[in-house]
Parts: structure tokens; C-alpha cells; sequence
């Protein structure tokens, strides 16, 4: 399988009182919160973390995209992967992604991917969300009802873009360009691998497998509250005749390793309770614009109420997804959290439950410093990964992993990092 | 009061009107959240004109046109088209909130279709130092205080009726937010100044004292730049949808402007 280490690149320094003095840690975030000068240490330190996770032997190192966000500080994930790909060498560059119905014209995305998939060498892994509701609608101004036409054209003109040889006219309902013709182009052929991240609708699980992308559910609340929409999912694909092979899905998880079991529960709480409580305060006005949700995953979610709270009433599985206190946060399975074994343990539970190929792991969450932030990655890389990466090999071939150029064709960059060897 | 349905089409569009009264012919555009039920307010109008209220697209009645229509200026070509399918060409046109907005349009760009124009707190104006409250970025149960100074009257407007269907009728309540959204989102802001000195026709601008939607100061910018007469009224203890709060009076102002 591939593990694969996710920043979000949270402001660490949220005040204690941020939950109750703000309405909100999205779109309307207080601007006096934010301290450029710490957050220059902030964007070093994560970017140290993040080439640290390229030499311990992580699969990929994944970025994303976020706006107005005191959890979030990538509104230009590219930026930062810009970054890596010249200060890593074999790691995939997973940018996860970019919300492309915002970009005017989209192409811009195009360009920007495939300077991306040039400098890195073909490691470049394309994520098309359509992006949260704060992000798009209200932090950019996206119209909620147009966004998820926006986005379907903004895919088709993107893929042409990577794909078509000669330069074409584009005549969309929202994006118009009489001459498209990117300059670079993308090195993988036909262009790099889509993922996509997505909520639980049909449509979308639909769309990826007639489309041959990843689908990629990522949630903040962990395996147990993605069990039900990974088993939807895999229903569908055996439904519609697609061959369960786990790399076709990505899943996220918040992970916390320690050398004893007292230990890790002690490392992480800080952390986890800065998370769960400062950064997920979201003010609830913001979260659903008339439109963004479609009707049919309306329709479906209050047809589903009373049989799902029944199903749930009968098999206790509810999930909550309010907790803040760390036992909750771990009984909830939002982080996991325990000894290289208990974890590797847990992983691989996980990952042949929810049939996943692609593990994105958090390894750095809330306020975490550098230090701590390196301690849980190397735990893992060191002691967990070895007795999990196999899993899914010897069964499943990843089609949707990126095609590098062969290292004899690749420029020699002096990707510095002498962190691993501390 | 009976009210009367038809169902119209224009140009592949098809709209609900529902149609009650006698008297002058008033073309009629609901507010926020469409007309999901017939109200005290529709029957007051009907008792000083002959009024259409007219489904436009995605609100109540409307369909889901409004997925086809992608500027400003589609959704006024609707609107316009709409109002003469319903017979109502040349004749009043009133526009509450969202639907003043389309009202607002189709006598700028139409100025002979349109006689008389009534105005109730209609979107489109946007002033920096004084803007109005994004209606879309509200909690559900905030809604209410927000719309109508009467506790509970737009919650009763939107309340499913007994006969409908518990599944689709919220899913229609969420369509004519997003229908709004469509033609109006980020900030309602239609630009609409710069086509005001077309409006030719009389024009009665009124407004809620009490709206906390729309600044009730956005009446002087009609006022100001209308180049056909109009009079500015408040309606006391009435918040943005004042049809709601205070349905006589409306009625009655816009009756007295119709007749006079």
C-alpha cells in the first residue's frame, strides 16, 4: 500500500480562548490573530517537516488548498509543492489539490500542473476538488449554485488542455478562450493522475470510476466514522462492474505513534484537543450556501435519516462528530494513537476494512511542534511502515500512482536535507 | 380569497401563476423564498387589483429553469418574457426583496413594458458603509428574526403544509434560496444604479422601518435616480418583508398608487 504524509499547515497559535471569543476559525477570522512574523517560522517548520517525511520514505508528501482558513494556511498549495519538488527527489507530490471551478480561466490550473509535473520530474499527482463550501462560496465568492457546473468545465477544459496537441478554441457556458495551447506541458502521458476528494454522494463515485480517478474521502473523524461511506463506495464500484482494487480509493487518517503506549496518549493530547477544539470551529452559517449541496444528495440524506439513526440505534455504531476531549477524540477513532505495533496493528485493521490502497496519514495535527511533529514521523517510518507497506501488493497493482521519468533522465538537483540524518 | 392557477410558458420556460382579484392589472414577484403558499398578503393586494403573482424560475412554482440561466441578463429576459406569457405586459409591476431585484431590471432594460412600478425592499444596490446582510450565510434558525420583525411569520410562510411531501417540500424551500443565489450571489449587488434614470414609469419604493436585510436608506438611492416620479414609503412596524408583518398596510399603499 502507499503511505502517503498530508500537512494542513494549521496556525499553531490559535488562542486558548479562540472557541469562545470567535465565531469562527473560517472566512471571517479575525486578521489580529494572525502574526506574520511567527507564521514565517510556522511556513519553515512545516516545509521542514515536510521534506523530513520525504527522506524517512513516505510514498508521497501531499499538500492542499484552503482560503481564509486559521487551519489551513495554503490558499496556493502549488507554491509549496513548488517547494518540494526540488527539495525531494523520488517522493510523489500529491497536491490535493486545487479547487479548480475558482480559476479564471482554469487553464491556469493546467499551467500550473504541468510546471509542477516538469520540475518534479513526472512525481505529480493532480487533485480536483470541488472544494468546502467556506473555501469556495464565501471565502472566494463562487456562486453555490453554478460552482458544480463550473467544476465539470473546468475539469474537461483542464484535461484538453494537458491533452490536445494543437491549440484549440474553447467555448464554454462560464469559461470562453479562442486560443488554449499550455506552455509546458505535463511529462506524464496522457497527463498526470487525477484523484478526487469528495463527500459520500453516488455521483461522484460514479463520475471517478468512469473517469479512472482516485476517489479520496478525506474526513477529520476518522476510520470509524468513514466506514459507512468507504463500504457505499466499494457497493458501487462491485455495482457497476469496476474490479475492487483498493488503489482505486484514498482515505485520511490522524495518526500518533509513541515509544509506550503511556506515552503516545501523553504526547498527542495537546495537539489533538488544539484540533478538534480551536481549528474545527466553524461558524454553522457557512457551511451549507443554498445550492452547493445537490438535490439528489439531498433527497438522499433525509430519506436516509430515520434509517440510518435505526441502523445505528441497533448496532451502535454511531460516530459522534463533536468531540473535543482527547478520550473522546480516541474512543471516536478520529486519531489513532498507541505504540508502532498497536498502530501498525490498527493500520492494517483499517485499511482491509475500508479497502484503501492510499493512506494519508496526518502525522502533524493542531498546534504540534517541529520536534514532536518529526518524533511521530520517524516512529512511523522507522516501525510502523515496514509492517504495513505490503499490504495490498501482492494482490493489486496501483494504475493511478505517477510514472516519473527513469532516474538517468532526470536532472540532478541538489535536493539538500539533513534532517533524516539527525 | 379563491385564487385562480395557470401555468405558462415562454420561450422553454414554464412558470405557475397564481392570479386573484379585480381591478388595475398588477404582474406580481414574490421575495425571499418565492410564494411556497398563497398568504393574508396576496389577499390583501387582491382586494385593491387584479394581481398575477408569477413563479419565477426555481422558486415555488418556477421549476428548475433557474439551472439554465447563467447571467443577470437571462434571468431579466426571463422575467421579462414570464411577465407577458402571464398577460401583464404594459400593465404594474411590483418586486419584494430577491424579486424586486428582476423587477428593478426589467423596467430599466424594458422601460415601455412596464406602467407602473412597485418596489418593496428590493436587492441590487450595494453600499459599502452601509451594506446589506448576506441573506445566505444565516443559521436556519435565525432566518426568521432576520426577515419579519413578527416572530414566526416567514417561518410560517416557509412551514410544510400538512398535504405535501415531507422529502421534497424542504428540498423546495432550499431551491428558491438557491434560485435567489443564482442571479444575486456574492453580495446582491446588481449594479443597478447605472441603469436607474431608464426607469421612466412612476414608481412607489416601500420599505419595512425595521428591515434588517436591506438598509431602508437604499429608498433616496431610487429615489435619486429614477428619472420617473416616485414616492418613498415607510411601513411601520415591519421588518424586510414587510408583506408579511404588515400585509394591510402594503396592500393599501400600493392600492392608493395603482388607483391614484
Amino acid at each position: 500500500m502507499k503511505l502517503m504524509w498530508f500537512h494542513l499547515m494549521p496556525y499553531t497559535e490559535l488562542p486558548d480562548d479562540f472557541r469562545d471569543n470567535h465565531p469562527s476559525v473560517w472566512v471571517d477570522i479575525h486578521s489580529t490573530l494572525f502574526k506574520p512574523e511567527r507564521a514565517h517560522h510556522m511556513y519553515n517548520d512545516f516545509m521542514d517537516e515536510l521534506e523530513f517525511a520525504a527522506d524517512m520514505g513516505f510514498d508521497a508528501v501531499c499538500v492542499n488548498e484552503h482560503h481564509s482558513n486559521g487551519y489551513g494556511l495554503m490558499p496556493s498549495p502549488n507554491l509549496i509543492a513548488s517547494s518540494l519538488a526540488r527539495r525531494t527527489t523520488d517522493t510523489a507530490l500529491c497536491v490535493m489539490g486545487n479547487s479548480i471551478a475558482l480559476y479564471n480561466p482554469p487553464t491556469r490550473v493546467a499551467e500550473e500542473f504541468a510546471m509542477l509535473d516538469c520540475i518534479s520530474g513526472g512525481r505529480l499527482i493532480a487533485g480536483f476538488p470541488v472544494g468546502s463550501p467556506m473555501d469556495t462560496c464565501f471565502a472566494f465568492g463562487q456562486n453555490p449554485s453554478t460552482l458544480r457546473q463550473r467544476y465539470m468545465e473546468a475539469h474537461d477544459l483542464i484535461v484538453k488542455a494537458w491533452t490536445e496537441q494543437d491549440t484549440f478554441a474553447f467555448n464554454g457556458r462560464f469559461n470562453q478562450q479562442r486560443y488554449v495551447n499550455i506552455w509546458p506541458r505535463p511529462i506524464q502521458r496522457p497527463h498526470p493522475p487525477v484523484w478526487v476528494p469528495g463527500g459520500g454522494s453516488v455521483e461522484t463515485w460514479r463520475w471517478c470510476a468512469e473517469m479512472d480517478y482516485v476517489y479520496c474521502y478525506l474526513s477529520y473523524y476518522g476510520y470509524k466514522a468513514g466506514l459507512q461511506t468507504m463500504k457505499g463506495f466499494w457497493e458501487e464500484m462491485k455495482r457497476i462492474g469496476k474490479d475492487m482494487n483498493p488503489y482505486r480509493a484514498g482515505f485520511l487518517q490522524f495518526v500518533g505513534v509513541g515509544e509506550t503506549e503511556q506515552e503516545a496518549y501523553d504526547l498527542y493530547k495537546e495537539a489533538a484537543e488544539y484540533f478538534y477544539g480551536r481549528c474545527l470551529h466553524v461558524d454553522p452559517r457557512f457551511a451549507n450556501p443554498p445550492g452547493y449541496t445537490t438535490e439528489a444528495t439531498q433527497r438522499a440524506g433525509v430519506e436516509s435519516q430515520v434509517g440510518r439513526a435505526a441502523r445505528e440505534q441497533k448496532t451502535n455504531i454511531a460516530v459522534s462528530k463533536n468531540a473535543r476531549e482527547y478520550d473522546a477524540i480516541l474512543d471516536n477513532g478520529y486519531i489513532i494513537v498507541g505504540t508502532p505495533d498497536q498502530v501498525a496493528e490498527r493500520l492494517r485493521e483499517v485499511a482491509k476494512e475500508l479497502h484503501v490502497g492510499h493512506l494519508m496519514l496526518l502525522l502533524q495535527f493542531g498546534n504540534m511542534s517541529k520536534q514532536l511533529t518529526q518524533y511521530n514521523t520517524r516512529l512511523f517510518a522507522q516501525k510502523v511502515m515496514p509492517q504495513i507497506r505490503d499490504l495490498f501488493d501482492d494482490e493489486w497493482e496501483d494504475h493511478w500512482w505517477p510514472t516519473p521519468l527513469a532516474d538517468a533522465d532526470r536532472a540532478k538537483v541538489a535536493a539538500t536535507n539533513t534532517l533524516a540524518a539527525e | 380569497m379563491d385564487f385562480a392557477e395557470t401555468t405558462v410558458s415562454a420561450h422553454g420556460l414554464e412558470a405557475r401563476v397564481w392570479r386573484a382579484g379585480s381591478g388595475p392589472k398588477l404582474a406580481y414577484f414574490a421575495g425571499f423564498a418565492g410564494l411556497p403558499k398563497w398568504t393574508a398578503g396576496m389577499d390583501a393586494l387582491a382586494r385593491h387589483c387584479e394581481v398575477s403573482a408569477i413563479s419565477l424560475p426555481g422558486f415555488p412554482g418556477g421549476g428548475r429553469w433557474h439551472l439554465e440561466l447563467d447571467s443577470l441578463f437571462e434571468w431579466s429576459l426571463a422575467a421579462h418574457d414570464l411577465i407577458g406569457a402571464a398577460g401583464c405586459r404594459g400593465a404594474a409591476l411590483m418586486g419584494c426583496s430577491v424579486g424586486g431585484a428582476l423587477a428593478l431590471e426589467v423596467a430599466a432594460i424594458w422601460p415601455d413594458s412596464v406602467s407602473k412600478l412597485v418596489l418593496l425592499a428590493p436587492f441590487g444596490l450595494f453600499d459599502d458603509a452601509n451594506p446589506p446582510t448576506d441573506p445566505w450565510a444565516q443559521r436556519g434558525d435565525k432566518v426568521d428574526a432576520l426577515m419579519c420583525e413578527t416572530e414566526g411569520a416567514y417561518n410560517a410562510l416557509i412551514e410544510r403544509p400538512g398535504n405535501a411531501d415531507a422529502v421534497e417540500w424542504p428540498i423546495e424551500m432550499t431551491r428558491a434560496r438557491e434560485a435567489s443565489a443564482r442571479y444575486l450571489w456574492p453580495n446582491s449587488a446588481t449594479h443597478v444604479e447605472k441603469r436607474l434614470g431608464r426607469i421612466a414609469c412612476p414608481t412607489l419604493v416601500l420599505w419595512g422601518e425595521k428591515d434588517r436585510v436591506q438598509p431602508p436608506a437604499y429608498a433616496e438611492t431610487l429615489r435619486d435616480g429614477i428619472s420617473g416620479a416616485v414616492a418613498v414609503q415607510t411601513i411601520a412596524g415591519a421588518g424586510h418583508m414587510a408583506e408579511l408583518d404588515q400585509p394591510e398596510a402594503v396592500a393599501a399603499a400600493v392600492g392608493a398608487f395603482l388607483g391614484g
